[in-house]
């Protein structure tokens, strides 16, 4: 994190200097003061003061995520680039790089931990919820395209059969996307049954 | 691999600079012991030990295929 220190006469003065050499503005800044000294001089008005302080320029979520994940990648021995997007209330980070088979894992098992890690994390020391996402090499994008095909032609026998079709078990990103993509659809009504890891969504036809 | 679940521990807990992790390698085998302060166990444990599984599966990713690691938390 970017940060510098400055010695001035007064707490304001230093923060004032501070703001400048990092040029940003208070409100993106931890301010802490490090040294006050203050010296009667002669006759008690010559007052020689001297405050030490440490500006620090503050992460928002994005950045933080962003670091810490390049942190771990790093120490995982993984060769990757991140790229940070940010949405309303979601961090995006995607993850480029060669083989990065075993960051993803068996069903995305290896990127889920990770994923779930870095939410703590980032949870941990920020009060405003942000949620963290993170995608390998566009799996979870190709994983929603499949999900979303699998949703509707399930759809479709469940309408054409008149009868109940259970899904294998997922997880509850993998479906909410299920529930999402059939929300809408006249024909059949979805809704989940069993307990996690195990939870299945059910497709079954309306009335 | 050591360095990893120092980095992922400390970022989990209040206490980062109660943190430690022991390293004990033999032949076959790695054992890295995680020991955190007594306020911050649940935390690295979490619900139903999510937290811990999590923390293995990412050392599970990049260990060695011809090791079997193990990452324990002590008491």
């Amino acid at each position: 994190m970017k940060s510098v220190e400055i010695v001035a006469k007064s707490k304001e003065e230093a923060v004032e200097l501070a703001l400048k050499e990092l040029q940003v503005d208070e409100n993106n800044v931890k301010v802490e003061v490090l040294e006050e000294t203050s010296k009667k001089g002669l006759l008690g008005f010559l007052n020689v003061n001297k405050v030490k302080v440490r500006v620090t320029v503050k992460e928002d979520i994005a950045q933080q995520a962003g670091r810490l994940l390049r942190e771990i990648l790093v120490n995982m021995g993984v060769l990757a680039q991140v790229e940070i997007f940010k949405r309303p209330g979601e961090v995006i980070l995607n993850v480029n790089g060669e083989n990065l088979g075993k960051l993803i894992g068996r069903h995305g098992q290896t990127l889920n931990a990770l994923q779930y890690l870095v939410n703590l994390a980032i949870r941990r020391v920020n009060e405003e919820p942000g949620r963290v996402i993170i995608d390998v090499a566009g799996y979870r994008k190709r994983r929603e395209e499949n999900l979303k095909r699998l949703a509707l032609s399930a759809a479709e026998r469940v309408k054409k059969r008149g009868r109940k079709e259970i899904l294998n078990p997922m997880s509850p990103t993998e479906r909410r996307i299920i529930h999402l993509t059939l929300q809408n659809n006249k024909e059949v009504m979805t809704y989940s049954e069993g307990e996690d890891p195990y939870r299945r969504v059910i497709i079954s036809p309306k009335n | 691999m050591k360095e990893l679940v120092e980095l992922l521990t400390k970022s989990l807990v209040a206490h980062p600079d109660d943190v430690y992790v022991r390293k004990e390698e033999s032949a076959d085998s790695i054992l890295l012991e995680i020991t955190v302060h007594k306020d911050d166990l649940g935390q690295i444990i979490g619900k139903r030990g999510r937290v811990i599984k999590a923390i293995r599966t990412l050392v599970w990713a990049c260990a060695p295929a011809d090791k079997k690691v193990l990452v324990e938390l002590a008491e």
